[in-house]
């Protein structure tokens, strides 16, 4: 008996602000939670299962969640893994549904990072009260750190180079110039990349993904049910969630949760890499994509670089990537996995516009939350039209 | 200058304090386990390979090679801000596990994946009871 597609996400919402100073998070989760229901024609009273999660959500977020919407779920679920956070509530959503335990789940995110100024990827480091801490914090370890660190053994082991890194920021950027909503629509070329200031070697600023506020919202159900619904249904045709850490203390930091989160969903599916016409894929830095893509098996360890090179993850190549221009130029308010979903949803809908990929039937989504080479988290989905 | 690199004063729970003292003697401390002979790295209350309870505490040789490295010119949070440039560093000490630290006593352009280093105790800023110190390490 397997989960694969007799579940379906059915609405979908990304906020389209980038910059609100003037909201809550909540209520940007409410906002899109509002236009998700309407995308797929459900109304608030056919929500059963809630699923939330943001950078400020405590113990008890989901319920307070729950309560700010005035909505009494029967089943919850305020998993947060980080960024990937909304990838895993996905299967695990499809999983609650496929038992009985929901009919109608909605997952929601929120987050004013940019206008409370939090210095996500270059202000960790401090003092710290926690013991677990104790052993990076000293240090002046950042998360920007934590992925240089991985670029420069990659490209020690495989001999790539920051120009083959630059070329993910390049392509990620060609795509935020077609999407209305980015934050940064100007294009840019290898060399004003490899131009821009390092910010933790080998990694320049334009490696680095944008600080932004924004939110979104996702609404799932059986197969059976959304097929009345307004849209065309997108079933959730594999899934797989993986850790990597430092375990006892000596693991390869280029091993990351992907390969085996990757492999259970394409397993699950039923689907091989050829099949798959788009990726949506965290790109909290550009070598979390390059490293996302080796792990899944779209190419073999060491030849990300030559893979991601000469416009083959843009638009119209091989294998495009983040067609929305992704979190290295669209929007990232701290825990971006939400909007992998958001996109891949509309890109198997057909309603990208500009940035259609065209006649994308099947999707992979692959959130990464958390810091690789230090401890994170990993979560698959494999997406296909009904 | 490297050396001008400043240490916020490491949290240390029972768990954890025999390798912060230990640094503060100027040893670095590990632990293995009795019952299945493991090597880890941070320190915790139980062996993360068998989870057996008989931890015991050896000193290493404090000496390790350099596994990767990066050279950090942006952390907005002091006393890294006004360190910076500075190098954060996997070390793989000889006995085994690796462990995330900072390059010291040399030029930040010099540092290479493989360098041979030791280790080199500091004091940490601020206060505490006990006496501790943060292992970086320098090229030997």
């Amino acid at each position: 008996m397997s989960l694969s597609g007799k579940v379906a996400i059915v609405g979908v919402h990304e906020h389209e602000t980038r910059r609100a100073p003037d909201k809550g998070e909540k209520q940007i989760m409410a906002e899109c939670a509002r236009a998700a229901l309407a995308d797929c024609g459900l109304s608030k009273s056919d929500v059963d299962g809630l699923f939330a999660a943001s950078m400020s959500l405590g113990i008890m977020g989901v319920v307070e969640v729950a309560e700010y919407l005035d909505l009494e779920p029967r089943y919850l679920d305020g998993t947060n893994i980080g960024g990937s956070s909304f990838v895993a509530h996905v299967s695990h959503a499809a999983a609650a549904i496929e038992a009985g335990l929901c009919e109608v789940a909605l997952i929601l995110y929120g987050s004013t990072a940019a206008s409370k100024a939090m210095a996500i990827g270059t202000g960790m480091g401090g003092g710290s009260r926690d013991p677990g801490r104790a052993f990076v914090a000293p240090f002046g370890l950042t998360t920007v750190g934590s992925y240089a660190l991985v670029a420069k053994l990659h490209m020690e082991r495989y001999g790539t180079r920051p120009e083959e890194l630059a070329e993910i920021a390049v392509a990620t950027r060609s795509h935020a110039a077609l999407n209305p909503h980015a934050l940064l629509r100007d294009p840019i070329t290898v060399e004003d990349v490899l131009a821009s200031r390092i910010i933790s070697d080998p990694l320049h600023l334009l490696d680095c993904c944008i600080i932004t506020d924004g939110g979104g919202a996702v609404v799932l159900t059986s197969t059976e049910r959304a097929r009345d619904l307004a849209r065309p249904p997108v079933r959730v045709l594999g899934c797989g969630e993986a850790v990597r850490h430092q375990g006892s203390g000596r693991p390869d930091l280029l091993d990351i949760a992907a390969r085996q989160s990757g492999e259970q969903a394409l397993g699950m599916a039923g689907v091989s890499h050829r099949e798959i016409d788009f990726c949506t894929i965290y790109d909290s830095f550009t070598i979390t994509v390059l490293l996302t893509l080796e792990a899944l098996g779209f190419c073999k360890p060491g030849e990300g670089g030559a893979f991601v090179s000469g416009g083959r993850i843009a638009l119209g190549g091989e294998l495009p990537v983040n067609p929305d221009g992704g979190g290295l130029s669209s929007n990232h308010p701290g825990m971006r996995g939400i909007f992998l979903v958001i996109e891949a949803v509309r890109q198997l809908r057909g309603e990208c516009g500009p940035r259609q990929v065209e006649g994308a039937e099947v999707g992979l989504v692959h959130g990464t939350g958390g810091s690789l080479g230090l401890l994170h988290s990993g979560a698959t989905l494999v997406l296909g039209r009904d | 200058m490297p050396g001008d690199l400043r240490h916020p004063w490491p949290a240390a729970s029972w768990e954890t304090l025999g390798f912060w003292e230990g640094c503060g003697r100027g040893e670095l401390v590990l632990q293995r386990c009795r019952d299945c002979g493991a090597v880890q790295h941070p320190p915790r209350g139980v062996c993360g390979q068998c989870l057996g309870a008989g931890i015991s505490h050896f000193v290493a040789s404090g000496r390790g090679r350099v596994h990767t490295f990066t050279v950090t010119w942006q952390n907005q949070i002091e006393p890294f801000r006004s360190a910076c440039p500075y190098v954060l560093a996997w070390v793989e000490i000889d006995e085994g596990p690796r462990i995330l630290t900072n390059i010291v006593g040399c030029d930040p352009g010099r540092v290479r994946i493989g360098m041979p280093v030791e280790v080199d105790f500091a004091r940490p800023e601020g206060q505490g009871e006990e006496d501790l110190a943060v292992p970086r390490f320098r090229p030997r």
